[in-house]
């Protein structure tokens, strides 16, 4: 018998319609946004390049190419940045019914020290995202880029595009420049809570800080493992802050953070809360009530327990069910297969709103 | 006398608080003396403790003679080791001499507080243990001082302060290390400190109850540190300890931390286990305070995620109050072996107390 | 069963193939002469296995000692990069969890890195997980994997 050489069909390996909370559309190359950008910023660009906080692959070599999935790259570009072979790849091959996008462009806005520059890029990333992704792909939502280290010109392009329905939530990266419930970020939530929208918190960024409480690490499994203590300290923040006080609607979504240190977080919290109240009068509520009712989990990178049960007794604890959505993190290397992903078998109603009922309610689809 | 742990257990939290500089004065020589007079230095200030606090303990436990709780033999006597029929404990000392800037005046002063530890503590009462202090912003100096006392077999451990200008895993803390190792000393690394870098890794919070909650980050950061960075690879016999950093999130970061090591293990071909391998085998935590699930049934699940009944320590944190239950509280509900290795015996094989 | 899946030229030292027999995709590879089958999934979360990077096995003596050697004999899977020797289809990390896979099939292990069998370098602990191996023969300048049916 005589077998030739095929194309790995790609029939969808997952019955069920899923919502993919969190794909990395890219651009192939960086004149991609020349088109978006204005000419002084253009020019800009090209005298000066990129000053940023953001640290790189140049601090931690990571693990592939792009950090993708070695099998993403199209035939030509970057990975995420070819939407055909993204579709077949990615839509076509796990049946996503929608999928959100989080552009994280290499030198984009995030972390630009010239806010004004990281304005104007996160226009042109929008306006691309809306002429190459939104229009041609009807499956397709996005998250609003904007420069969120100033809350006056952040507010102003979500006002900008906040009434376009398919930019479902405003993008902030983890590390930022100060914790996310201080003052400066308000106007911010002010404007997201405006339009509806929910903030999501992604995997990443560099606010100007080591990235852990003490000092910089030496490697990529530290950089990649240690992204939950900066999301603890996020969470700590909005709650200890009073945020959710003053923004009762606000929404926020935990980004490629994992899951399972959340319940933990939530005892020390509550525990503080009940010793040192006095400090912080205006959360008058146990921190836990304002993280169940506040916000929602992508459920990538899924951590793995040894135990089956484990892992279920880890969504107990959680008590979040209808707060966690299914994400691949498409094209990046530690991508959740929808099939596989989960160390143990859910009962169907808890998988169903994972992998799509919980999205389609937080972003209306 | 407590019914539910009985005498003899080994508490592994004991705070020893310098009261004023004035008591490490007849420690220090000529020359520090004259500079700490002459420049009205009070000596470090420990904001990893503020005094109204309801954590920190001090309003409950405050006494009408004005002793600062911890900083007296007699009250730590009566109120902690006679109090709970204690056979061991092991004291620590939240002096921040990290925060001293003259590396030279910061190592005088963490012999001084050795010096003070040992004639005014260690030698008068021996159920008591001790832990080295040492100005770990300079590990050659802390080295020293380490050397210096090392060898007295009141002290158990080194202590350093959880919050650090560079994680201890990193190459530049060896010299720490070996020095324990030379003496047989543990390391405890334990809440606080004042390195001058920020807690987090988004600058500084507002509130001292984030920074107390954030504590715990800084714990996983450090664990995630020693493990990939290779110190149990290279020091294979190096025990640690964390103090006061909380327990319930260890297993949500040994699962997270073994599922990737998995994939980007060849940057770090020194971690030939998994990492939670390593945890079990080398590091200890005591267990106050626990952040506990609030539902008593829960507290089974952690202690099974853990996956060893090897890994806690019993713990005061005198006088610390991190609930407004007694520590001991903790312990209900668990079966009878458990609490005995938790109270005493996981402590006095960790530390080989006789 | 044996399936033809390629002549020997189309295969240099180095390269690899990528065939569909019996229902199943397989990765035939090319070691300096020798040939091997690995099934294209990946024992973890199902990844295209066979069209990750080939490397070299990387051990050391303690932090900061890389030792590279076996260039070419190690893949790595496409997504989470866990690592699979070509010959054997053994996994050189200790998961402790094990699914159930339907297809399942445990092939013998034969000797583990050469580094190990020398004692120079104590290595990891071999995990459970196996990649499925199937038999591969060169019969008249033609490449035959032989997959069960
Ligand atoms: S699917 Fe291959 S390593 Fe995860």
């Amino acid at each position: 018998m005589t077998a030739t050489a095929v194309k790995i069909p790609t029939p969808a390996r997952s019955k069920t319609a899923i919502i993919d909370c969190d794909i990395h559309n890219n651009v192939p190359s960086e004149d991609a946004l020349y088109p978006y950008l204005p000419e002084r910023w253009l020019r800009y660009g090209e005298r000066f390049g990129v000053r940023s906080y953001r640290y790189s692959g140049a601090y931690y070599p990571r693990a592939n190419p792009a950090a993708a999935r070695t099998d993403a790259w199209p035939p030509t570009g970057l990975p995420g940045s070819d939407l055909g072979f993204l579709r077949e790849q990615l839509l076509d091959a796990w049946n996503v019914e929608y999928g959100v996008l989080n552009p994280l462009i290499d030198d984009g806005a995030p972390g630009q020290l010239n806010l004004e520059y990281a304005a104007a890029v996160a226009t042109a990333i929008n306006d691309w995202q809306i002429q190459e992704w939104l229009d041609p792909e009807p499956r397709l939502r996005a998250s609003l880029v904007v420069p969120y280290e100033d809350g006056d010109l952040a507010a102003a392009e979500i006002d900008r595009l906040g009434g376009d329905s398919r930019f479902v939530q405003v993008l902030l990266l983890a590390r930022t420049g100060e914790p996310l419930g201080r003052r400066k970020y308000w106007k911010l939530y002010e404007a997201a809570e405006r339009h509806g929208l929910p903030v999501g918190i992604h995997f990443g960024g560099l606010g100007g800080h080591a990235i852990t409480g003490a000092g910089w690490p030496s490697f990529y499994l530290e950089d990649h493992v240690g992204m939950p203590q900066t999301f603890q300290a996020q969470v700590a923040s909005f709650v200890f802050e009073g945020v959710f006080e003053r923004f009762p609607a606000l929404k926020v979504v935990l980004i490629e953070g994992g899951l399972a240190w959340l319940p933990p977080l939530m005892w020390r919290m509550d525990r503080a809360w009940e010793r040192l109240r006095d400090e912080v009068p205006d959360v008058d509520k146990p921190p836990s009530t304002y993280v169940r009712e506040h916000f929602w989990l992508t459920t990538q990178p899924m951590e793995e327990p040894p135990k089956r049960e484990q892992f279920l007794q880890l969504l107990a604890q959680l008590a979040m069910d209808d707060k966690l959505m299914f994400a691949t993190d498409y094209p990046h290397w530690d991508f959740d297969a929808p099939d596989q992903a989960f160390p143990a078998r859910l009962p169907a109603d808890l998988e169903r709103r994972i992998m799509n009922g919980n999205a389609r309610a937080l972003y209306r689809l | 006398m407590n019914p539910d742990v009985g005498h003899g257990i080994v508490d592994c939290d004991i705070h020893l608080v310098v009261p004023s500089i004035e008591v490490l004065l007849p420690y220090l020589n000529d020359h520090w003396r004259a500079y700490i007079r002459e420049t009205s230095f009070k000596g470090p200030i420990d904001t990893s403790y503020p005094r109204g606090a309801a954590t920190s303990g001090y309003p409950q436990t405050d006494r009408p003679d004005g002793a600062i709780p911890g900083s007296d033999i007699a009250q730590t006597r009566a109120e902690v080791l006679d109090a709970w029929g204690t056979e061991y404990g092991i004291l620590t000392c939240a002096y921040a001499v990290e925060s001293v800037r003259n590396p030279f005046a910061a190592a005088a002063l963490a012999a001084a507080v050795n010096d003070w530890q040992l004639r005014e503590w260690l030698d008068r009462e021996p159920r008591l243990r001790g832990s080295v202090v040492v100005p770990s912003q300079d590990p050659e100096l802390a080295a020293r001082e380490i050397d210096r006392v090392g060898d007295h077999p009141a002290f158990v451990q080194v202590y350093l302060p959880v919050r650090s200008e560079a994680l201890y895993g990193t190459r530049r803390y060896y010299p720490i290390h070996e020095a324990a190792l030379r003496h047989d000393l543990a390391i405890g690394i334990h809440f606080g400190g004042q390195p001058g870098n920020p807690p987090t890794a988004v600058g500084w919070p507002s509130h001292y109850v984030e920074e107390y909650v954030g504590m715990a980050h800084v714990f996983q950061s450090q664990l995630i540190g020693l493990v990939t960075e290779g110190v149990f690879d290279r020091f294979p016999a190096l025990r640690v300890v964390l103090i006061e950093g909380g327990v319930s999130w260890l297993p949500s970061l040994m699962w997270r931390l073994d599922k990737e090591w998995k994939g980007l293990r060849r940057e770090v071909p020194w971690v030939r286990r998994l990492p939670s391998a390593y945890i079990r085998e080398h590091v200890r935590l005591t267990m106050q305070p626990l952040d506990a699930p609030p539902d008593p049934a829960r507290l089974l699940e952690v202690i099974d995620h853990l996956g060893s009944e090897d890994l806690l320590m019993f713990a005061t944190d005198f006088p610390h109050r991190h609930s407004d239950g007694r520590p001991d509280a903790l312990l209900h509900g668990l079966p009878e072996p458990l609490k005995r290795k938790i109270t005493r015996e996981n402590a006095r094989a960790f530390y080989a107390l006789p | 069963m044996k399936h033809v899946v390629a002549s020997v030229d189309e295969i240099p030292p180095g390269g690899r193939k990528i065939v569909e027999v019996a229902g199943r995709s397989v990765g035939v590879f090319n070691l300096e002469g020798e040939f091997f089958a690995l099934r294209n999934s990946c024992p973890h979360q199902g990844g295209e296995l066979c069209r990750g990077p080939l490397s070299g096995w990387v051990s050391s003596r303690g932090p900061g000692d890389y030792d590279y050697s076996r260039p070419g004999e190690i893949l790595r899977c496409p997504w989470h990069g866990w690592e699979f020797d070509i010959k054997t289809g053994q996994s050189w990390f200790d998961p402790r969890r094990v699914r159930v896979r339907s297809y399942e099939v445990f092939v013998e292990v034969s000797a583990p890195p050469e580094d190990d069998a020398a004692g120079a370098v104590e290595g990891p602990e071999k995990g459970p997980y196996v990649a499925e191996t199937y038999p591969v023969s060169v019969e008249r300048r033609s490449v035959v994997v032989d997959v069960p049916s």
